[in-house]
């Protein structure tokens, strides 16, 4: 809740670092607030998947890594969505937000709403994630809005220990047995289609790509790739083939798994509305 | 004292509820504290970790520390700029580490510093030195340990398990 105390406390006129709400354009800032939710959704969702590994990892250190993985994650959810309930203008706080929509309203990529898996699936999709992930905070570090590049001069740091942690374990997976081998490659096949959908856009993508707000996604295609490959060929795995394979989570169209999801992840706001801790 | 410097004798009092034995102003999590034009005091804090725990609780217990302290009226709040870094534990916090058995993060000018907050991947500090017998034949057990912010390391030389408080 702490962004929404300073964004609703009286803005002390000397203060350089208390941020305000910049003042848009009607269109950017109602593009701003769909891109929002469409990073806040992603790292709400994965965060969500995370944490159904507590009291089921292999080993206690494994449990640590995934509970804090699903921290960091919906610690940046928390910062997002409150930021784009505020720039909304509707009273919608993080909770409303993140609780109390409908399927079609969350804006998350398809990939990270597919079931956990066994381990390596996670790692992996958590290597995938993570290593897109670090790439976008950096560029978003420079956006010319204050307040998400603020988010993301956090989230970066966060993002690097969170693919060194998962590359670790693609790495350790890959090349281990036939048998971890063949599960991890098995992961990366199911998966690798679902990250075409991160470097898709449209108009909102273009207008916050022109206002400097943030990378048109495209751009991130490249590093993206030549990020991941040196990890991937490390962990002797053959990298997945293109396909036309389309996910389209980032414009309210999910997978069947999101509709099992939500329910779970809603269900004390559902039953007791307004409920606080 | 100045308002400012009682409100930091004030806020020297506050623990972190993780690491009790070090204060938030130890931690670098203080980013400055001004009188607001009503007189009441405003602290504006760094959150450490987007996904802390603890960051409520800090504020409820700075908020308690200074209205105890004769400040009902202060507003506390936080900031995210700067982003708060590991280098901002001061000397102080960094030895209360140590004596707490946690080796404190790798800092200031090492080549890691450089490379922080960009795209490149991270990369292990190699010796990060035993807090118990000072050894640097340490070695990375798990990334994450107790906490988000600490590492759990090995000592090859004396066989002790112990945290590291990551750079970041
Ligand atoms: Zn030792």
């Amino acid at each position: 809740m702490f962004v929404t105390e300073l964004l609703q406390t009286t803005p002390d006129p000397a203060a350089e670092t208390a941020l305000t709400l910049p003042d848009y354009d009607p269109e950017t800032q109602a593009a701003l607030f769909r891109y929002l939710l469409r990073l806040g959704d992603s790292v709400l969702i994965l965060g969500q998947r995370t944490s159904e590994w507590c009291g089921h990892a292999p080993v206690l250190e494994e449990e640590m890594a995934l509970a804090n993985f699903g921290l960091d994650l919906i610690g940046q959810a928390r910062m997002l969505l409150t930021y784009a309930g505020a720039l909304e203008g509707k009273g919608r706080d993080e909770d409303t937000l993140a609780f109390l929509r409908y399927e079609h309203e969350y804006r998350n990529v398809t990939m990270t709403e597919l079931p956990n898996g066994d381990f390596a699936r996670t790692m992996v999709r958590h290597f995938l994630f993570a290593s897109w992930m670090v790439l976008l905070w950096a560029r978003l570090q420079s956006s010319a809005d204050p307040h998400l590049a603020a988010i993301a001069g956090k989230a970066v740091k966060e993002a690097r220990y969170h693919q060194r942690h998962a590359g670790g374990w693609v790495v350790r997976l890959g090349d281990g047995t036939a048998l971890s081998h063949d599960k991890t490659q098995a992961a990366l096949d199911d998966l690798w289609p679902y990250t075409a959908e991160w470097f898709e856009s449209d108009e909102d993508d273009a207008r916050l790509a022109q206002a400097g707000i943030a990378p048109h996604p495209g751009e991130l295609a490249a590093p993206w790739r030549e990020t991941v490959t040196p990890t991937l060929a490390e962990a002797q795995l053959r990298m997945p083939p293109e396909s036309p394979f389309r996910s389209h989570g980032r414009w309210g169209r999910h997978s069947e798994h999101m509709g099992h999801l939500l329910p779970e992840m809603q269900y004390l706001q559902r039953a007791y509305p307004g409920g606080k801790w | 004292m100045t308002a400012p410097d009682a409100i930091h004798a004030v806020l020297a009092t506050v623990p972190d509820p993780e690491i009790p034995n070090l204060s938030i102003v130890d931690l670098g999590m203080v980013h400055r504290v001004t009188v607001a034009e009503n007189g009441a005091p405003l602290v504006e804090l760094l959150p450490t970790y987007s996904g802390c725990p603890a960051t409520e609780a800090i504020a409820a217990a700075t908020r308690r520390a200074l209205a105890q302290a004769g400040y009902p009226d202060a507003v506390v709040r936080f900031v995210l700029t700067p982003a708060w870094s590991s280098d901002r534990i001061t000397a102080e916090g960094r030895a209360k580490l140590e004596a707490a058995g946690i080796a404190p993060p790798a800092c200031c000018g090492t080549p890691s510093d450089a490379a922080r907050a960009t795209a490149a991947p991270l990369t292990y500090h190699p010796t990060i030195p035993c807090p118990r017998c000072g050894s640097r034949n340490t070695e990375p057990l798990s990334e994450f340990s107790s906490t988000a912010c600490k590492a759990l390391l090995r000592c090859r030389a004396c066989g002790e398990p112990f945290e590291y408080f990551k750079p970041i």
